[in-house]
């Protein structure tokens, strides 16, 4: 382990390590552009220059690895001469039109030019201007202000693994720019803005509508998909703007998904901001008051066994776990949160958890994804799975559609069959996965839907245990959720109680008149012609399929405004916050569902969040954990017998920028959809590198 | 924006060529090979398009914008359909020093097109260069494979003429000076002699 000296103080750092990162484990900090510890290296902006003793000119500390004895000098005369240097030639093409860039206020540009910036340029030459290019939909491009760090080249080839941006010419020609202008398919291009150190690549739904510093930040956590990625809700008075990530290693890193990024001009619109009830076939606004009173009319002269409640995607764990306590109370067992109908037992939280969490997918070194498409599904843990394949010594199979995933992998088949020849041991894959240390494999919800899902949850199972992926320290038995509420609904037992039916038992007595009253906790993913002629409150946030079915709108908040609590598909119980008020009148969910108990006369024992929070955790212990991780025990077998039929296993999604109410509502999704075709580049023309 | 071919493919013979220098790089490492290639393909097409760079590419295995930094970054791959001779006129301070101003001039003159552009029986493309290396031999040109050095306004059109009457000129120095030897015999070191032919 080299020692050194940097500015006079002695530290010892590993071999390899760089002088910039040395300096940062001492708290020194070196200015830099081109720089970026989850990047490859490039050394091409110059920022970073030390003086380090004994060399005969200024060091770029970013690519100089730690030797012994060396003695740098990061803030000295000679240091902040040779930055003032480098600076002065970064602004000789930049534009310098901060007052009105979007960057302005969190630009590194600016802020380092606050520090070795001259106060007037000695450039009287023509400065040079760039065309703007073509980056999709989502991002707005300043070429002029590309200050050429290549960090967006870096991220795109490495990080999201679709290499369509490059530098092209070389000197004062050189130009960022996509292949053939033709866009980015990427489903994390969002992640490009966070990255540019100026303002050449900014937000593009959202240009032009903020200033970063009049934005109020509320540190909250995702619900656009199951991996519950820690995010940033910027808001200006009660409007979200933007949705940034946070840095959170154990989940995300610090990337995000478009869809999560994006959409959020979907709480904007088609909002539910009243309540509605259906008066002569239409949808007439009503008060909150005439509302519970419709619907307490309808439930009080209706027997339990014919109330059934549906909670849809996005349901948060408080909502879900007050309708249950008031169908119990109702004396109704029919409740499912499956709306999708996966063959998933709520019995065994091992069954359903993706139990190497999200991290330990670096720590794995085969793997078999089924029905599943990462990409679409959870695109950051894609991007984990890749970042994995990039260090070798990782073998990937795959069962299910072909289709590009950014590494490369063995297709395996389509259908189940494949998956019970691999766990009979039969398949050459299967000594793959035995042979490995910490093999994992990966189940998708594409594999559990249908009638021969616990069939195949429990081929997975035997796979598991015949394949070593259950040992000491290392569960590779993986599920992979689409919906944020998934595990928190498994987990509160939100399913058919003794004698319920699941979503499929319900739409089919809806259908015969068996079920009367069905409610729906923003549950908008079902057939809802095959609700028949039931009575059918929805409870949600915007108007999409179930309000317009709905003969008693109750308008509920979106994730971003409660203070709710989700689950994500590694059993990691995580709480959004209230960042901006839900619009007019709508309120949050669980308060609706404690309203509408005291109007049907069964009212809840919970009246204030802290009761409801208790009530959380006497219902399932892992509750009283915030943040932190319970491994789930592995137990006995789950799943079901039954024969698996020969169906492709396919992913869920169809379009990865529309699966649930937000995103559906959004006008920038759409325009994703228009421009990539709903496939996140996935269907996309293929390159040279994809496998 | 230059009208792309929808399609590229090697001749069997470049193919050959492409193939042998694909497998001078190890196995995982072919994509050094793009350099060649796009030299083989130009040789070919006498340009390189986008689907030349797009069948490189899917040869190398490599993402086609990589392959388009390189052909973009090297001045000499030519994106653009060039006439059968491509006239290359260095302009940088040695030529400049010695008269490429007029090389230039006699060039435009002689072809009737200024730089960039190509003549209209398509058999010449003029272009303004960077160094080319011979600035011993300033100011000089290079067309096609050849370099014509030490040229004035006059050996410039004599070649630029020959080569329109379908002869070939004879590359090198046209002022009679061998190779870069001292213009006008050796300056110094007098006793040494040149040209000893016997015979």
């Amino acid at each position: 382990m080299p020692k050194l000296t940097i500015d006079g103080r002695e530290i010892e750092v590993e071999a390899g390590t760089t002088v910039l990162q040395a300096a940062e484990q001492l708290g020194i900090e070196i200015p830099r552009f081109c720089y970026h510890e989850r990047l490859a290296i490039a050394g091409n902006c110059r920022m970073c220059l030390v003086e380090i003793e004994k060399m005969p000119k200024p060091v770029a500390s970013c690519a100089m690895p730690v030797g012994e004895g060396m003695v740098v000098h990061t803030n000295n005369a000679n240091v902040r001469k040779a930055r003032q240097g480098v600076m002065e030639f970064l602004l000789i093409n930049h534009p310098l039109d901060c007052p009105i860039c979007d960057q302005g206020g969190e630009c590194d540009l600016q802020d380092q030019a606050m520090a070795y910036g001259r106060d007037h340029s000695r450039y009287d030459e023509e400065k040079r201007a760039v065309a703007e290019k073509n980056f999709g939909p989502l991002i707005k491009t300043f070429m002029t202000r590309c200050i050429q760090c290549t960090r967006c080249i870096r991220f795109i080839t490495e990080i999201a693994g679709t290499p369509v941006l490059g530098a092209v010419s070389r000197g004062e020609h050189m130009e960022v720019t996509t292949y053939l202008d033709s866009g980015i398919a990427s489903e994390l291009s969002g992640n490009l803005i966070d990255l540019c150190p100026v303002g050449a690549l900014t937000n593009g739904p959202a240009s032009y509508t903020y200033r970063s510093w009049e934005l109020k930040k509320t540190e909250s956590v995702d619900v656009m998909d199951a991996l519950g990625s820690a995010i940033r809700v910027d808001a200006r008075g009660n409007e979200v703007v933007r949705v940034l990530p946070r840095v959170n290693d154990d989940i995300n890193e610090e990337w995000l998904g478009d869809r999560s990024r994006f959409a959020c001009d979907g709480l904007k619109r088609q909002r539910l901001d009243r309540c509605y009830v259906r008066k002569d076939g239409k949808l007439a606004p009503a008060s909150w008051g005439e509302a519970l009173a419709a619907v307490a009319a309808k439930v009080k002269g209706t027997a339990g066994s014919k109330i059934a409640a549906i909670a849809g995607d996005q349901a948060d764990c408080e909502s879900m776990v007050a309708l249950k306590d008031l169908m119990a109370s109702l004396g109704s067992p029919h409740l499912d949160c499956r709306q999708d109908g996966a063959g998933l037992d709520a019995s065994a939280r091992a069954s359903y958890l993706f139990n190497s969490t999200v991290a330990g997918i670096e720590d794995c070194d085969a793997l078999l994804i089924v029905g599943s498409n990462p990409r679409k599904e959870a695109p950051v843990l894609n991007a984990r799975i890749r970042k994995r394949w990039l260090k070798g010594g990782f073998k990937v199979a795959r069962i299910g559609h072909k289709g590009d995933l950014t590494f490369k992998y063995e297709h395996l088949g389509d259908g189940a069959s494949v998956l019970a020849e691999v766990a009979s041991g039969k398949h050459p894959f299967f000594e793959v996965l035995k042979s490995a240390q910490r093999p994992a494999l990966i189940l998708g919800q594409g594999a559990l839907v249908g009638a021969d899902g616990p069939a195949v949850l429990a081929l997975a199972r035997k796979l598991a245990d015949a394949a070593g992926m259950v040992k000491d320290g290392w569960n590779g038995f993986n599920v992979l959720h689409t919906a944020a509420a998934r595990v928190g609904g498994l987990d509160l037992g939100f399913v058919p109680q003794a004698g319920g039916r699941d979503v499929a038992g319900i739409l089919d007595g809806a259908a015969k008149g068996e079920i009367e009253v069905v409610v729906l906790l923003g549950a908008d993913e079902i057939d809802m012609k095959g609700l028949g002629g039931a009575f059918v409150v929805y409870i949600g946030s915007h108007g999409d399929a179930g309000a317009h079915r709905a003969d008693v709108v109750l308008p509920g908040s979106a994730y971003t405004e409660k203070s709710a609590t989700y689950v994500n598909t590694e059993g990691r119980v995580q709480r959004t916050r209230l960042a901006v008020f839900a619009p007019g009148e709508a309120k949050e969910d669980w308060k609706i569902l404690r309203a509408l108990s005291d109007a049907v006369g069964k009212p809840l024992a919970y009246d204030t969040p802290k009761q409801l929070r208790d009530r959380l955790v006497q219902a399932n212990p892992v509750f009283a954990t915030p943040d932190t991780l319970q491994p789930a025990a592995w137990g006995a077998a789950f799943g079901g017998e039954g024969p698996v039929s020969d169906k492709a296993l396919a992913t869920t999604i169809d379009n990865y920028y529309m699966t649930d109410p937000i995103s559906r509502a959004s006008k920038v999704m759409a325009e994703c959809t228009a421009a990539f075709g709903g496939g996140c580049g996935c269907n996309h023309k293929k390159t040279g590198t994809h496998g | 924006m230059t009208e792309q071919p929808t399609s590229f493919a090697f001749s069997p013979e470049n193919l050959e060529k492409a193939k042998k220098v694909i497998a001078k790089y190890p196995a995982g490492r072919q994509q050094s090979a793009v350099m060649p290639l796009l030299d083989i393909a130009q040789r070919q097409d006498g340009w390189v398009s986008v689907a030349a760079m797009e069948e490189i590419a899917r040869m190398l295995d490599m993402a086609p914008i990589r392959v388009q930094e390189v052909a973009t970054f090297y001045t000499m791959y030519n994106l653009k359909p060039v006439g059968t001779f491509h006239v290359q006129v260095c302009t940088n301070i040695c030529c400049l020093l010695r008269g490429s101003d007029d090389v230039a001039a006699a060039a435009k003159q002689a072809l009737g097109v200024e730089w960039g552009q190509t003549t209209g029986d398509g058999l010449f493309t003029l272009s303004e260069v960077e160094c080319l290396g011979a600035c011993t031999n300033a100011p000089m040109m290079q067309i096609n494979d050849d370099y014509y050095e030490d040229l004035s306004a006059e050996s410039t059109q004599a070649i630029l003429e020959a080569l329109k009457r379908g002869e070939t000129p004879k590359p090198g120095p046209q002022n009679g000076r061998q190779f870069s030897a001292p213009e006008g015999g050796p300056t110094t070191l007098k006793e040494l002699a040149f040209q000893t032919e016997k015979g």
